[in-house]
């Protein structure tokens, strides 16, 4: 049957890995705005400078439940030097790619995945800037294209 | 997954198998063209001929007022186009519309906007209705023309069109309705309800895609938009597409013929919908005027959902719905339609529009009514909107 998306992005979307919140966690991340249709929510849990666990939430089209699934998926268990290292191109590739006007989901995997870690920093007492980078909103960004 | 429910007639239709049998001796035998002198050729004109005195019977116009076009968007770009074209001569260049037009009308209207025409667009409120007195207020003396929809694609919302158009030819004003989602499914009354122009399309109502129809009343001076032959009155060029226009005219025959017995149980299936839909799921609403609307138009908003992943569970169970959400369109807003109702984004990008026809059966009602509920639930519980939204939080 012909489909839209790759089979990799329907089987991260049909069976979300990592889904839901961590009541303790050590870093929150929250990226995109209902406004424009997307947002997600990244919780870390950090033990000896490594993500232990990690859940999220996602309000938006298959592929940002996708991308954020699978990219739960690709920090799990790394250092947090490794997990900043996660780009969004890596992301779409894992998924086997993604439709062109559903790359900025990538995007916002990738930053709310910085975004979580940039709070955990925060919570230590860390400047999270020199370390995670400035993080920009690709859709506020877009949104304002409109 | 081999179920397959189709309620997505708004986007097109099945073509009937009735239709396609008068069709069928155009496709294959009788392929002369309607333009040849030789009686080959004559016997295409001749079902060209007939198909048009169908239409102006069912739609209670002229034959001669009927052309046939590859489409509605055609027929609304042509309308259009050549009304403003005639009446810039007049110095006549304001039209009227409304914000919630197909964009086959509203792009028209962009690009003449940037060609120097003054262009008003009317609002249509909570409940998607055109108020009769805003378009009377509109209309200026250099107005050229007024072009409303019939009834909307989304929310299913039938505009007061015989009042619209009896204001208009009081203000001697030209009035073109697109009726791309109404023929065929609610009474269209060409000289009953003060029209001027009407667009249709055949592939909304159980016809094959690709033909459409302009009516243009009688005595109303147009230009062509595309040229090139001496076909439809040397209005619209191209050799006839026979077997399309046939198939339109029987299509027409059929759903016509059948709506005063079929919208009854129609609507019954659309009513116990909606109040399914709305009992059994929290936070939704229903857009679009509750009884003024299409009989198979149902259009929903669920809180704290995404429409396009709505749209893909709902595939998995073999469901083919629609939804406004920008994610489905590949822009980041979400449809005009729904925004000019006044939802907020957040609340339009989580609508899921059924439109159901006469092929729709109970049991597919209650398997409707049986999978939505568990795919808004999964996706609430996935969402941090939903999260929001209970706690209390502000989300938008």
């Amino acid at each position: 049957m012909a489909q839209y998306y790759s089979e990799m992005v329907m089987e991260h979307f049909t069976n979300p890995r990592n889904v839901g919140e961590i009541e303790d966690a050590d870093g929150i991340g929250e990226i995109g705005n209902a406004k424009c249709g997307d947002i997600m929510k990244m919780y870390i849990k950090v033990k000896d400078e490594r993500i232990s666990d990690v859940k999220f939430k996602t309000f938006g089209c298959g592929s940002a439940i996708a991308t954020s699934s699978i990219a739960t998926e690709m920090i799990m268990g790394k250092t947090i030097k490794e997990a900043l290292k996660l780009s969004n191109k890596a992301v779409v590739e894992a998924l086997g790619g993604l439709p062109q006007n559903k790359i900025h989901c990538s995007v916002l995997a990738e930053q709310s995945i910085k975004a979580a870690i940039a709070d955990y920093y925060r919570r230590q007492g860390v400047d999270p800037t020199p370390i995670v980078g400035k993080l920009a909103d690709p859709h506020e960004e877009a949104c304002k294209l409109e | 997954m081999d179920r397959l429910i189709y309620a997505d007639n708004a986007a097109t239709t099945q073509l009937y198998p009735q239709v396609l049998e008068k069709m069928m001796p155009y496709l294959t035998e009788q392929y002369g063209n309607p333009s040849s002198l030789y009686s080959f050729g004559q016997n295409a004109r001749q079902a060209v001929d007939e198909a048009r005195d169908m239409v102006a019977s069912y739609l209670n116009c002229r034959s001669d007022e009927v052309f046939f076009t590859s489409g509605g968007s055609e027929a609304d770009n042509w309308a259009i186009r050549m009304t403003a074209e005639t009446m810039a001569k007049k110095g006549k260049k304001h039209i009227v519309s409304t914000v919630f037009e197909h964009h086959a009308v509203l792009h028209t209207l962009n690009a003449l906007k940037k060609q120097g025409y003054e262009i008003t667009l009317l609002p249509v409120y909570e409940n998607g209705l055109v108020r009769v007195e805003d378009v009377k207020n509109a209309i200026r003396p250099d107005t050229a023309l007024v072009t409303i929809m019939f009834a909307n694609n989304e929310i299913g919302t039938i505009q007061p069109i015989p009042e619209i158009g009896a204001v208009c030819r009081e203000k001697g004003v030209l009035f073109h309705t697109d009726a791309v989602q109404a023929v065929g499914h609610v009474p269209v009354d060409f000289s009953g309800m003060n029209i001027d122009m009407l667009s249709l399309s055949a592939h909304k109502f159980h016809g094959p895609k690709g033909i459409g129809a302009l009516l243009i009343r009688r005595g109303i001076r147009f230009a062509s938009l595309i040229e090139g032959g001496a076909q439809e009155k040397g209005r619209r060029a191209g050799t006839e597409n026979t077997a399309s226009i046939v198939g339109l005219a029987h299509a027409l025959k059929i759903t016509c013929d059948n709506i005063e017995n079929t919208a009854p149980s129609l609507i019954s299936k659309r009513e116990r919908l909606i109040s399914g839909l709305l009992s059994s799921v929290e936070r939704c609403r229903l857009n679009g005027d509750p009884i003024k609307r299409l009989p198979g138009n149902v259009n929903i908003s669920f809180e704290g959902v995404e429409g396009e992943s709505l749209l893909l569970l709902l595939d998995f169970q073999g469901v083919c719905a629609s939804s406004g959400s920008a994610c489905t369109s590949g822009s980041l807003d979400p449809s005009h339609v729904l925004l000019s109702i006044g939802l907020p984004h957040a609340i339009a990008h989580g609508s899921l529009r059924l439109t159901i026809s006469n092929e729709t059966t109970d049991e597919e009602v209650d398997i409707l009514l049986e999978v939505i509920p568990p795919i808004i639930k999964r996706l609430r519980e996935i969402s941090p909107v939903w999260e929001k939204i209970i706690k209390g939080e502000k989300y938008e």
